[in-house]
């Protein structure tokens, strides 16, 4: 009876726990739906449901005589896919050397990456905007996209060479044996048989430009160009409770599709990551 | 030593002489075609970087002499440029020396030399990593490595809005800024309290987020809880919304004319709305409130995943030595969990030490706080911002950043060491 009893009050206090979370982390995100229905312009005497819902809002940021928000959304698509392939192809190179080859050099440009990924590289932002401006990358995003790009090799190259490190010598030199020479080895013996790593990097090297706001804050200054990070933020800091409505929809429209995507690759996230700390 | 000086012939020293003049030493060495690319090479990069490696040189030293002729920032930018040419350049030459000293004891020691073809093989194997390296090797150095020196020169330089090019020349000032940085009262009394609240906040928000995580992991993962994945889904949305749109929504609830926070939830407990946005207190509470909203799912997914690799005959031994709930928790759970969670811990912390997304987009760092140029809510990097933006204070800007970058690496390093892969040889 006493361990029931005991199970019983464990169980209870639990889901009471669970209970709450719930209602904390599902509170903000219902509210923002909410105010992205809400008929009018600030939310004064607005409740959460809404009493006459409308898409207003919706419309507004389509239209692009009015917003700029589908700019921002292409722009954010565009400089993250790009970052994402770049990285791809510059890390799987480095990475492969590192792992693959003892050469000159190597071990001092390892511990200089090692200590580079330390450094956020938003830290040199004063030589960013300056060399910006003295490049004319300044408002381009091909330099947004150089910086992002060089940025994420120094992590994202330990973290595949840990990776690279777990496949077998003896492939690559069965191959070599078998006469394949250095390029034919490396797409297609060793990099088909890195393909989960080169997932990890290429959701990372996609999430990080999505999220960045302080460099895209930096370099670009034309609203079109804007990503929505900065746009976003432009929007509600211009005229702060008197959009918000619109606001409310713009970022219920870009949590939404962005969850999703991120909810169904969670497990390469959580074992991607695991993998580069043990073995990094 | 004794031994090779023994050698009938001097090639070697010939040979390493020569080659004082890139080339020249391999020429000797009857390696015509090699000799005569480094001959080519040598005499190509003095001919296009002559003008550079004389501006930039004389540049960065003087940083400009008159004007409206000198610009300094562009000279220094050039001097950067021509020392990162020099030292490519010493690399090839060291190498050229170390060729022909080789090549030249090879004919000492009557060894045959390796023909053209083997030349081409020999460079091919050992370029390759080389070559594929060189396209993220190139980017890495203008875009981080040159940002980083660029920075470190600027601390040591008089750069604001009274010395700005074109109008007027910089100079170097040695380590002034330092100086003004702890003895000027504004600076320091600003420093130091953007400091503590640098780590006031580091610690809190990680620490809170870290609990937080680690005891949900906890209690989802007992056996009798239902409903697991519905569970688990709802705790990782935090994670997958993105940091930017769920902080701008907070800045929103916490809004103190129109927010839920105020009117909603506190108007219906009916207790007077707080000042969340215009006391700075309060303004620290909801930073580290939110931020441990935002983090916790990741260290709860982590956590989850050790959980589940902790083999149930642990608690099973434990229960048939009449082990209680709390001691299996903490002898086995517990540090099971921090032992494989410990590296990403620590880059929580370091994450949250610059966490300039946070700060700066719910409240811009502010409120304003009287007699110093940081708002009461900036930390050192949402602060390094504001001064480069708003106020041109960018050789200030810069110190602190270098002071930033010395807290930042001496505390990774502290933790790097502590991993494994640093001491594995072969992995290094």
């Amino acid at each position: 009876m006493n361990i029931k009893r005991q199970k019983f009050t464990r169980l209870t206090l639990t889901y009471l726990v669970i209970l709450a979370m719930f209602v904390i982390i599902l509170y903000p995100l219902a509210w923002i739906i909410g105010s992205s229905f809400n008929p009018g312009q600030s939310l004064s005497g607005s409740t959460i449901i809404p009493k006459n819902a409308s898409l207003i809002h919706y419309k507004e940021l389509f239209n692009t005589a009015k917003s700029n928000y589908v700019y921002w959304y292409l722009n954010s698509l565009k400089v993250s896919i790009l970052t994402m392939i770049f990285t791809v192809i510059l890390v799987s190179l480095t990475a492969y050397s590192f792992s693959r080859y003892r050469f000159i050099g190597r071990k001092n440009s390892l511990l200089t990456f090692l200590i580079l990924q330390m450094i956020p590289n938003f830290a040199a932002l004063i030589a960013i905007y300056i060399l910006g401006m003295l490049t004319h990358l300044i408002d381009t995003h091909l330099g947004l996209i150089c910086v992002y790009v060089g940025g994420q090799i120094p992590m994202n190259t330990w973290l595949m060479k840990g990776y690279l490190d777990t496949i077998p010598k003896e492939l690559d030199e069965s191959a070599k044996i078998d006469g394949a020479g250095h390029l034919r080895i490396f797409f297609q013996i060793v990099m088909p048989l890195a393909t989960p790593i080169i997932a990890v990097v290429a959701l990372f090297a996609f999430i990080a430009p999505f999220g960045d706001f302080i460099i895209a804050s930096v370099l670009l200054r034309t609203e079109s160009k804007y990503t929505l990070a900065v746009g976003l933020y432009d929007l509600v800091a211009k005229q702060f409770g008197a959009e918000f409505t619109t606001f409310a929809a713009g970022a219920v429209l870009i949590a939404v599709p962005i969850a999703i995507l991120f909810l169904s690759f969670q497990r390469y996230f959580v074992s991607g990551l695991t993998a580069g700390g043990t073995k990094g | 030593m004794s031994a090779e000086l023994s050698y009938p012939t001097k090639h070697r020293r010939t040979a390493l002489l020569l080659s004082l003049i890139p080339g020249l030493g391999q020429l000797y060495n009857k390696q015509f075609l090699k000799g005569g690319a480094f001959l080519v090479l040598a005499a190509a990069f003095i001919y296009v970087f002559k003008d550079l490696l004389n501006i930039g040189l004389w540049g960065i030293v003087t940083l400009g002499e008159e004007l409206p002729r000198d610009h300094s920032i562009f000279l220094l930018v050039y001097g950067i440029l021509a020392i990162i040419v020099v030292v490519f350049g010493l690399g090839f030459y060291a190498f050229n020396l170390r060729d022909a000293f080789k090549t030249g004891r090879m004919r000492d020691q009557n060894e045959p030399l390796s023909t053209v073809k083997e030349q081409y093989h020999n460079l091919v194997d050992n370029g390759f990593p080389y070559l594929i390296m060189t396209p993220g090797f190139l980017l890495l150095i203008f875009v981080v490595v040159f940002p980083i020196i660029f920075v470190i020169l600027l601390a040591f330089t008089n750069y604001d809005l009274y010395h700005s090019p074109p109008a007027k020349l910089v100079d170097w000032v040695g380590i002034k800024n330092f100086f003004d940085i702890f003895e000027i009262d504004i600076w320091r009394q600003t420093f130091f309290g953007v400091l503590a609240w640098t780590l006031v906040w580091t610690f809190c928000a990680t620490t809170l987020q870290v609990a937080l995580g680690i005891f949900l992991a906890i209690i989802v993962n007992q056996k009798d809880v239902k409903g697991k994945a519905i569970i688990r889904t709802v705790f990782i949305l935090p994670w997958a919304v993105p940091a930017f749109v769920s902080i701008l929504v907070f800045a929103g609830m916490f809004n103190e004319s129109f927010g839920a926070i105020n009117r909603d939830i506190l108007g219906f407990l009916h207790i007077n709305g707080l000042p969340w946005m215009t006391e700075k207190l309060y303004t620290r509470i909801a930073l580290i409130l939110i931020q441990s909203w935002l983090g916790f799912p990741f260290i709860f997914a982590m956590t989850t995943g050790v959980l589940q690799s902790i083999p149930d005959e642990l608690y099973e031994a434990a229960t048939v030595d009449g082990a209680s709930s709390f001691q299996k928790f903490k002898s086995i759970t517990l540090p099971l969990v921090l032992f494989a969670t410990a590296p990403i811990l620590i880059t929580q912390y370091t994450f949250n030490f610059n966490n300039f997304n946070i700060i700066y987009l719910f409240n811009g760092g502010g409120p304003a706080e009287p007699g110093q140029n940081a708002g009461g809510t900036d930390i050192l990097i949402s602060w390094i911002y504001r001064l480069t933006m708003s106020s041109a204070e960018y050789s200030k800007a810069a110190s602190i950043t270098l002071l930033l970058s010395i807290i930042v690496i001496s505390a990774a390093l502290w933790q790097f060491k502590r991993t494994k892969s640093f001491q594995e040889e072969d992995m290094m």
